[in-house]
């Protein structure tokens, strides 16, 4: 099959200058109480069972908690912050009692039982089952309280309760996700209610009237699907659209006259992975010398029109209280051939080391079809060409790179700001090795890591938690075990002068029009 | 006496048609059995694994047991024969069967892209024919001038250009610089399905589809129609002093039609793949842009029914331009 997305990007590239010329023209019938998007991406799948908007923000569904922007979670369904006992064993929570699903039914403790105990079931079929691996078991305590109980002492819980709630009538049978209504018909008690779905098109959002939180005061909002940056770029620059994501640059063309572009922290970090039982990227010389060698800034610089933030551990600056300033890697080329020569890595004729027969080189595999991951991978590889080590590239598809991922470098992203243990246990600790393909991948070990990293999980007060995840970040700057290289910010551009109430996010590995902006649409309101 | 000679003729040409028809049908179930046992066997063998697709990004953070045991759930592991079988019996009773990709049962997917690619698809048809006729006609009656010069030039360049290059200039023209047509959709993205909205929308993909396809039909149009003029019949009406344009309408175009009509049979599959192309670039929700979500998927029972009714349509144009053929020539025998 042809790659579609660089064929039509590369052919669009050259229309995109025709499409500069065309002034925006005003809104069509410019009803603020409705609003058009445009996304890149479509989903699937509307089931919170099957990952729909795990990271909150879900506008069909809520969760227990919700993200509040700012990396705190808030009560949603939860009448309060839950309260742990047992050492963060038990969770209780009392829920909101004036909430009512799209269909009309009321919300209850039951509806949260059968949603995550549908989640855990093997038989549903979810595809977030492994991230909630901890749970025991969810009981309703009575109509109005769940409580649930953990297999291991577990402070994080709360970002685990952001997933959507689905009403138990809807999981009466047990059956693989995959085939049920709810991918197609949500049924939540999100802000809005799906009202249109034309798969490959474009889907309408009608406010729920009956929304615990208010009725949202934007009555109707439309998420075109257009995969193509450049086509979406046409199309805002056209008038058409209301808001769109797009890369940054881009988006900065785009984002004058009536619309203005926003960038978004993230906690969305790119890195190289080094396998740890590999001769060259194994050895501590060669890890610490290429996190030296990477040049952070200019690779943000060049690759990301300065959106974005140098990455040397994987929780970034906007996770607040959880970053270490002290965890850095500085760029020294100098100081990294300096410690290769010192372990014995001798440069050759061809200007690669060698040490004991052994070629100082290893691939770096990257998804084909993720540009701005190839991009990353050739300035990491030129970056490590200067000191002296040898960086094949190879694009590769997902199945293929699941196959290769013990043995080759790959790079990697991924992110959520709601809780640094999920920035970093799965990707560092060692007792992940082996349990899946992209649970700690490079198979990285450090005790020092690995005991901080579970202080973590067990420690529920907020600052004694955020001194343990400190900990870890400087533990493993002095032993890297990946290559860290960047957060990247999401650019989008939005209308100005039609609606009140942007609140800038720090967002997830996801964005587009859940996230984005309009994070909080559900609270705009439509400017007099 | 002679009408007795003509209905007699008839009846043997409607019976061989009826054969015709008959033994193509025949020969249809065992071609589409194959077609679609090949799509199970190439996509079992494709490097793409349905359990990726099943998780989407959710496959970072699974754990190796919790996939295993939703491979199981799935029946991701039966064996690829036992499959196709579990899908072919399903065809008999009328389940096409969940498409996965699509998180729907395949029959409702059907029912909601089919009809939009089938109103693209003939539209795009039917601009080609007319437009080619008109076009191909106007070359070889004005033959060696400019306006020949100008259409063979143009048609040979359009032939090596892909429908979807069409495509992205066709928008950058219509819709970019002029403003006159939508960019993409079925509607404009705040209004409701309405006959008006479709047809705006409807408009530049479906002109670029016809047009797309028409450069072979134009070309061989002018051909036969050149051919045609030197024809015994032709040549002959001309020395009588008929009039040049009853000459290439009453004459010369009857006797090139019918190896149009069997071009236009053979430029199904064609019409088949610029579907898919146009229907991508313009986001028309039909069934073609489906083909290629389906494909990375590895999602079986969509993959092989929609390959299935692209076989099938091939098939039928085949079938019909034959008919056609011997239905408006004499000379033609049907095959067998």
């Amino acid at each position: 099959m042809l790659n579609r997305r660089t064929l039509i990007s590369s052919s669009l590239a050259a229309f995109a200058v025709a499409g500069t010329a065309c002034a925006a023209p005003e809104r069509s019938g410019g009803d603020p109480r409705t609003m058009l998007l445009a996304d890149g991406y479509e989903p699937s799948s509307l089931n919170p069972l099957l990952g729909y908007a795990r990271a909150g923000a879900a506008k069909f569904y809520d969760g227990l908690l919700a993200f509040d922007g700012n990396g705190r979670l808030h009560p949603a369904l939860a009448e309060e912050q839950p309260t742990p006992t047992d050492g963060a064993r038990t969770w209780t929570v009392r829920l909101r009692r004036d909430v009512r699903f799209h269909d009309g039914g009321p919300f209850r403790a039951r509806d949260v039982v059968a949603t995550y105990r549908a989640a855990v079931d093997p038989a549903y079929a979810a595809t977030i089952s492994s991230g909630l691996s901890m749970l025991e078991e969810v009981e309703a305590v009575d109509e109005h309280t769940v409580r649930f109980r953990l297999n291991i002492p577990y402070a994080p819980w709360p970002a685990r309760m952001v997933m959507g709630i689905l009403p138990a009538s809807a999981l009466a049978e047990a059956v693989p996700q995959g085939e049920s209504p709810i991918n197609t018909q949500p049924v939540g008690t999100g802000p809005y209610r799906l009202a249109e779905w034309r798969r490959g098109e474009r889907m309408v959002w009608r406010a729920h009237e009956n929304y615990w939180g208010g009725t949202p005061r934007i009555s109707e909002i439309t998420v075109v699907f257009a995969t193509d940056d450049n086509t979406r770029a046409q199309r805002v620059q056209a008038g058409e659209f209301d808001g769109t994501v797009l890369p940054p640059l881009l988006a900065e063309r785009v984002g004058s006259g009536s619309y203005r572009t926003v960038h978004h922290d993230t906690a969305d970090y790119r890195a190289i992975t080094l396998p740890a039982d590999q001769p060259v990227t194994g050895d501590p010389a060669v890890r610490m010398a290429l996190n030296l060698a990477a040049n952070r800034s200019e690779m943000v610089d060049s690759l990301l029109g300065g959106h974005g933030e140098p990455a040397y551990t994987p929780i970034p600056e906007s996770m607040g209280r959880f970053h270490e300033p002290e965890a850095k890697l500085e760029f020294d080329q100098r100081r990294a051939r300096q410690l290769l020569d010192e372990a014995g890595w001798r440069a050759g004729s061809d200007g690669i080391r060698t040490k004991e027969g052994t070629r100082a080189s290893f691939t770096v595999m990257y998804f084909a079809d993720d540009t701005l991951r190839k991009k990353f991978a050739q300035a990491f590889a030129s970056d490590a060409g200067k000191v002296g080590v040898r960086v094949e590239l190879a694009g590769v598809d997902r199945s293929e790179a699941a196959e290769r991922i013990g043995t080759d470098a790959i790079v990697l992203g991924g992110g959520s700001p709601l809780d640094p243990d999920l920035q970093m246990y799965s990707g560092l600790h060692s007792s992940m090795i082996g349990t899946g393909t992209y649970r700690n991948p490079a198979k990285y070990r450090n005790e020092r890591v690995d005991s901080a990293l579970d202080a973590g999980r067990r420690t529920v007060e907020p600052a004694e938690r955020a001194r343990h995840y400190k900990a870890a970040q400087r533990a493993y700057v002095a032993d890297p075990g990946l290559v860290y290289l960047a957060f990247i910010q999401h650019s989008y551009v939005v209308r100005t002068g039609m609606w009140d109430g942007y609140e800038p996010v720090v967002e997830p590995h996801t964005h587009g029009t859940t996230w984005g902006p309009w994070w909080n649409v559900e609270k705009w309101t439509p400017k007099e | 006496m002679n009408s007795r000679v003509w209905t007699v003729r008839r009846r043997s040409r409607a019976g061989a048609v009826a054969g015709l028809v008959v033994r193509r049908v025949v020969l249809a179930v065992p071609v589409l059995l194959l077609v679609s046992l090949a799509v199970f066997l190439l996509a079992a063998a494709s490097p793409f694994d349905p359990i990726h697709q099943y998780y989407g990004v959710r496959i970072f953070d699974a754990s190796a047991a919790d996939v295993a045991s939703v491979r199981e759930q799935l029946d991701l592991d039966r064996p690829v024969l036992a499959r196709f079988w579990d899908w072919l019996s399903g065809i008999l009773s009328g389940d096409l069967g969940m498409s996965r990709s699509m998180r729907a049962p395949v029959a409702d997917v059907l029912a909601r892209r089919l009809p939009w690619t089938l109103l693209l698809a003939c539209c795009g048809l039917a601009l080609a024919v007319v437009f080619s006729l008109v076009i191909g006609t106007v070359a070889a009656w004005r033959q060696g001038g400019w306006t020949d010069r100008l259409i063979t030039a143009v048609g040979h360049a359009l032939e090596g250009i892909p429908p979807f290059v069409v495509a992205l200039l066709a928008i950058a023209l219509f819709s970019l610089g002029l403003g006159w047509l939508p960019v993409a959709g079925l509607t404009d993205a705040g209004s409701s399905l309405g006959p008006a909205q479709v047809i705006e929308h409807l408009v530049l993909p479906a002109a670029v589809l016809g047009i797309s396809q028409s450069p072979w039909l134009v070309l061989h149009v002018r051909q036969s129609l050149l051919t045609a003029f030197t024809e015994d019949h032709v040549t002959g009406a001309r020395a009588r002093g008929v009039r040049e344009r009853v000459v290439v309408a009453r004459h010369a175009l009857p006797t090139a039609l019918l190896p149009f009509v069997t071009l236009i049979g053979a430029r199904i599959p064609e019409l088949v793949t610029g579907a898919v192309l146009v229907e991508e670039v313009f986001s028309w929700p039909g069934v073609a842009s489906a083909v290629v979500t389906a494909a990375r998927a590895a999602d079986y029972p969509l993959l092989a029914i929609l390959t299935l009714l692209a076989t099938a349509a091939v098939l039928l144009g085949s079938l019909l331009a034959d008919v056609a053929a011997v239905l408006l020539d004499p000379r033609v025998s049907a095959d067998g």
